[in-house]
């Protein structure tokens, strides 16, 4: 089961990433720069013909390529996937969509993440459309290991499907007001059990009030220019023990309790985006005496269709049965357009 | 009591000294240092110069300058940026509005625009956050530019 799913994430991403891979080959750029050259001589063509009938439209022979995505936006503007699969920070989404589809078209990534501590490993996988660089679509697949005896062959999974919708400003194009690119998200959540603890087969029997929950969420992006620097505050209201891992609500407490998380992001050029984050969690569960996480990440985007997130993490520890202090790396990569 | 009302007066009066100075030195000098890390005109008329060239041989937007005097548009690029860089020429052209009414540009055409300077930015070898502290003021053009 294990190995399956592996070997699917892996099929997934190599079905992403081939045409990527394809298209960075110089012979397939020049074939495709070739292609776009003879579109617009076409295009020229076209529009010096009739330009005595009507009055043609400049661009014109774009249009008939309107449902390709357009990756038109600036190169790391869709940022990365956060650890829940949606668009955004490591650990934190951002008001930015995913993609590189401006408002006139879409764009989508796929992801893999790599979280790995001293004990535990957390593996998430997913794919996210942007649309008119308005509305992000994500579907996720989070999966936790433990290595360390009694939680060795601990494995618990959960579904991830999110919701974001741009509400108000641009990141990148108000740079003379102070207003940031705003976001509403939710994030619904279905934990799918656990398995290799014995008896324990369900969240609910560690304290968890359900295995289902809703995040909902407002995220702030303000991209500061000329200081080359990104920044982020998103406000979830939450139930989610461990992003959901251990369920939602518990005996401790199953209200909705709002939680800050913070991303500041210096961009040292236009491909790689140094910064940290910090994310506020809540604590219901007398069996866990949940910590904030935070990390520190290098983003590295080589190309449109390609970008790759290397983290150092801390988790806190996890539940009452392992009390060390779960810190690790954190190895992400998107592929997509 | 009246000592502590007297410093509050005193410390008042500093700042407001102070801030008036400030303001004043903003007024009369203004700030070049944009336009210094960029490397004089020489420089911005090099970077003008190559992300014309690269604009024109990029098919996503060279047919929005088939209409265009290259050599006008490329002078008028040299005052813009010197001038919103700091370093004191004026914009003698057509308000942004104005040029680019007509041509249906989309926020993607805007960003290609970018991507084109970028490169030319580095390959005169402008420091990253210099360009985008350059950027940054040219930004906020997508609103007069972009109409599609």
């Amino acid at each position: 089961m294990k190995k399956l799913s592996k070997r699917g994430a892996f099929a997934l991403l190599a079905t992403l990433a081939a045409p990527v891979v394809a298209q960075t080959s110089d012979a397939e750029r020049e074939a495709w720069m070739q292609a776009q050259q003879r579109k617009a001589a076409q295009a020229m063509r076209a529009s010096a013909a009739g330009s005595a009938a009507v009055a043609p439209e400049p661009g014109a022979g774009q249009d008939q390529a309107a449902w390709m995505p357009d990756l038109g936006k600036l190169i790391a503007t869709g940022g990365v996937i956060q650890v829940e699969g949606a668009g955004g920070g490591g650990l934190t989404p951002w008001a930015l969509i995913t993609g590189y589809g401006t408002r006139d078209s879409y764009g989508a990534n796929a992801h893999y993440t790599y979280l790995s501590t001293q004990d535990y490993t957390l593996k998430s996988y997913g794919v996210a459309v942007g649309l008119m660089d308005r509305v992000e679509l994500s579907l996720a697949k989070q999966e936790f290991y433990g290595s360390l005896a009694p939680l060795a062959d601990l494995k618990i999974t959960q579904d991830i499907v999110g919701l974001k919708v741009k509400v108000a400003g641009d990141a990148v194009y108000d740079q003379d007001r102070w207003l940031p690119q705003i976001s509403v998200g939710a994030m619904f959540k279905h934990n799918n059990g656990i398995s290799g603890l014995g008896a324990v087969t369900s969240v609910k029997q560690l304290g968890a009030a359900s295995d289902a929950g809703i995040d909902y969420y407002l995220s702030a992006t303000k991209l500061l220019l000329a200081q080359s620097l990104l920044l982020n505050g998103t406000l979830r209201l939450t139930k989610a023990n461990q992003m959901g891992l251990l369920g939602f609500g518990g005996d401790l407490n199953d209200r909705y309790q709002a939680m800050g998380e913070f991303s500041a992001a210096y961009m040292i050029n236009r491909k790689l985006a140094l910064g940290v984050e910090y994310r506020m969690k809540p604590r219901n569960l007398a069996a866990d005496h949940e910590k904030d996480y935070y990390d520190a990440f290098l983003a590295w985007f080589p190309g449109k269709n390609l970008s790759m997130t290397l983290a150092y993490v801390a988790l806190g520890d996890i539940t009452v049965y392992n009390p060390k202090r779960q810190r690790g790396v954190y190895l992400s990569l998107q592929a997509g357009f | 009591m009246i000592n502590f009302r007297m410093k509050q007066a005193a410390t008042a009066l500093v700042l407001a000294f102070t801030l008036g100075v400030a303001h004043a030195q903003t007024a009369a000098v203004p700030d070049d240092s944009l336009f210094r890390d960029l490397g004089g005109l020489p420089v911005i008329q090099q970077v003008v110069d190559d992300f014309m060239s690269n604009m024109l041989a990029d098919t996503r937007i060279a047919h929005t300058f088939k209409d265009s005097n290259i050599k006008r548009v490329k002078d008028k690029l040299v005052e813009q940026f010197c001038q919103l860089s700091g370093g004191g020429c004026v914009y003698t052209g057509d308000p942004m509005r104005e040029v680019h009414q007509g041509l249906k540009l989309s926020n993607a055409d805007f960003n290609a625009l970018v991507e084109d300077l970028q490169l030319a930015m580095d390959k005169n070898g402008i420091p990253s956050r210099t360009q985008n502290r350059l950027l940054a003021l040219l930004a906020p053009m997508q609103r007069e530019t972009v109409s599609r």
